[in-house]
């Protein structure tokens, strides 16, 4: 059977150590040759540059060809074909499909009309499944364990994706504490809490953000966009209530790190970015080598 | 009730002599549930009444199809719409069984997902939900994994 990955809770526990173990070693000696006389189909039917320069780069770094499209206005897509058609005919093509698209649900579609795997690279507001293993890779790294982390969530819980999966893959491990700073209109979603109650997972919800993250292995830093606000009014007031200064990691642990998915825009201060446990340009590099270890694990090349 | 009337009442649909009744399907959803039993490709004698007066539910309707019994698993796919209907199995103008339905752990097709984003709503894909809660309705959808909640629910 094919292995796709779509949601970040296709895989086990025993396939997330995988997948470090696989990153770490990719990092050691990235160049390896195990794509070779392979083709990748990149298919990106929105614009994402970052996420496709990571995979594009980990996909030249295995050796392989790739195929596909930067964004739907130069593919076939704009004459109207539909994504079932176009997956069927790239699937025949290529051995591998790595894809983004708009639509929520796309690549769970796309992997059961697809005869190769399919790799998500983000389904509209839906799922980010490498996104979410590079974050794991990085706290990996720099807390050399997944167990017994405690980590802060801070800005945009409601919508942003790249928590909700984590806090997903993290309650596979032992002991993790959860903690939660947004404002009211951007809260935790009640069902992640009720799973993490039904798992007997503590979490503690904040409304502030001050020095409460003196306790933290991790702080993860989202954006909080002003199109999420019904009141602009509302996103005024807490724009710049949730931003991380240089000057409120004085009393934070020595292996503290700071993650966020990137692009940034005002709620980490350029102040921070000189602090040894500011780790998000880290966290992109990192994003390589996790791609690496998600393609060899998908087409069994390792 | 005098039995002029319960005789009156029992004549407005026919009996049949082999097959299925089943009575007490909101009035409304009497041509989904046809539809969706794929009633409407059967070639077997089929009768059906509608806006007939039901102490439960107000107005209901009733539908007996002749030769034919159905799985539990297909009439369970009515219970969406027909909550309360109840399926007499009749056996030379018998009834030999009495059957209800109950929401099944999966539906396939019948509803949409609310989530205008989602693919199921832009493209031609079959919706297919597992369902995370009985009572009220929850449905997450195997596509979007969005939850469509019962107040939210369309029927296709
Ligand atoms: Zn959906």
């Amino acid at each position: 059977m094919k292995k796709d990955l779509i949601s970040i809770t296709d895989y086990s526990k025993e396939e997330y150590l995988r997948i470090m173990e696989l990153a770490a070693d990719f990092e050691q000696n990235p160049n390896q040759k195990l794509l070779e006389g392979k083709v990748v189909a990149s298919l990106f039917f929105e614009p994402s540059t970052r996420t496709r320069l990571s995979f594009e780069t980990a996909i030249n770094r295995l050796g392989g060809r790739i195929i596909g499209f930067s964004d739907s206005n130069s593919s076939s897509v704009t004459k109207g074909e539909t994504l079932h058609d176009t997956i069927r005919m790239v699937s025949n093509y290529a051995d591998l499909i790595v894809m983004r698209h708009p639509l929520e649900g796309s690549a769970r579609y796309a992997s059961e009309v697809s005869s190769v795997p399919i790799i998500n690279a983000g389904d509209g507001a839906n799922q980010h499944p490498t996104q979410t293993l590079l974050d794991m890779y990085s706290i990996m790294k720099t807390q050399g364990r997944l167990d017994n982390i405690n980590i802060f969530m801070v800005g945009d819980l409601k919508y942003g994706r790249t928590v909700h999966s984590l806090l997903m893959a993290l309650s596979q491990f032992e002991n993790p504490i959860f903690n939660f700073i947004a404002p009211d209109e951007l809260q935790m979603p009640e069902e992640y809490k009720i799973y993490l109650r039904e798992k007997g997972i503590r979490f503690f919800e904040h409304r502030e953000f001050t020095d409460i993250i003196s306790e933290a292995d991790i702080v993860y830093m989202t954006r909080v966009q002003k199109e999420r606000f019904s009141d602009p009014i509302e996103y005024e007031q807490v724009k710049n209530v949730y931003i991380l200064r240089n000057s409120m990691l004085a009393n934070t642990k020595p292996n503290m790190r700071i993650l966020h998915p990137l692009p940034r825009v005002n709620e980490i201060h350029t102040d921070v970015d000189k602090n040894e446990k500011a780790y998000y340009f880290d966290q992109a590099l990192n994003g390589v080598f996790a791609r690496e270890a998600i393609i060899a694990h998908t087409l069994s090349l390792k | 009730m005098s039995d002029k009337i319960k005789k009156k009442l029992k004549l407005k649909v026919s009996a049949i002599s082999e097959g299925t009744v089943i009575d007490h399907i909101p009035s409304e959803n009497l041509f989904k549930v046809i539809s969706i039993l794929e009633l409407d490709k059967t070639t077997n004698m089929i009768t059906f009444g509608a806006n007939l007066d039901s102490e439960q539910q107000g107005s209901k309707a009733i539908i007996k199809v002749s030769n034919q019994f159905f799985a539990n698993d297909d009439i369970n796919r009515i219970a969406l719409i027909a909550p309360n209907a109840k399926l007499n199995i009749i056996r030379d103008y018998e009834v030999v069984e009495k059957k209800v339905v109950e929401v099944p752990d999966q539906v396939i097709g019948i509803v949409k997902c609310f989530n205008p984003k989602c693919i199921t709503n832009n493209e031609d894909v079959l919706t297919s939900f597992k369902v995370t809660s009985k009572s009220p309705l929850a449905l997450k959808c195997k596509y979007c994994e969005k939850i469509t909640h019962q107040h939210q629910m369309v029927i296709k």
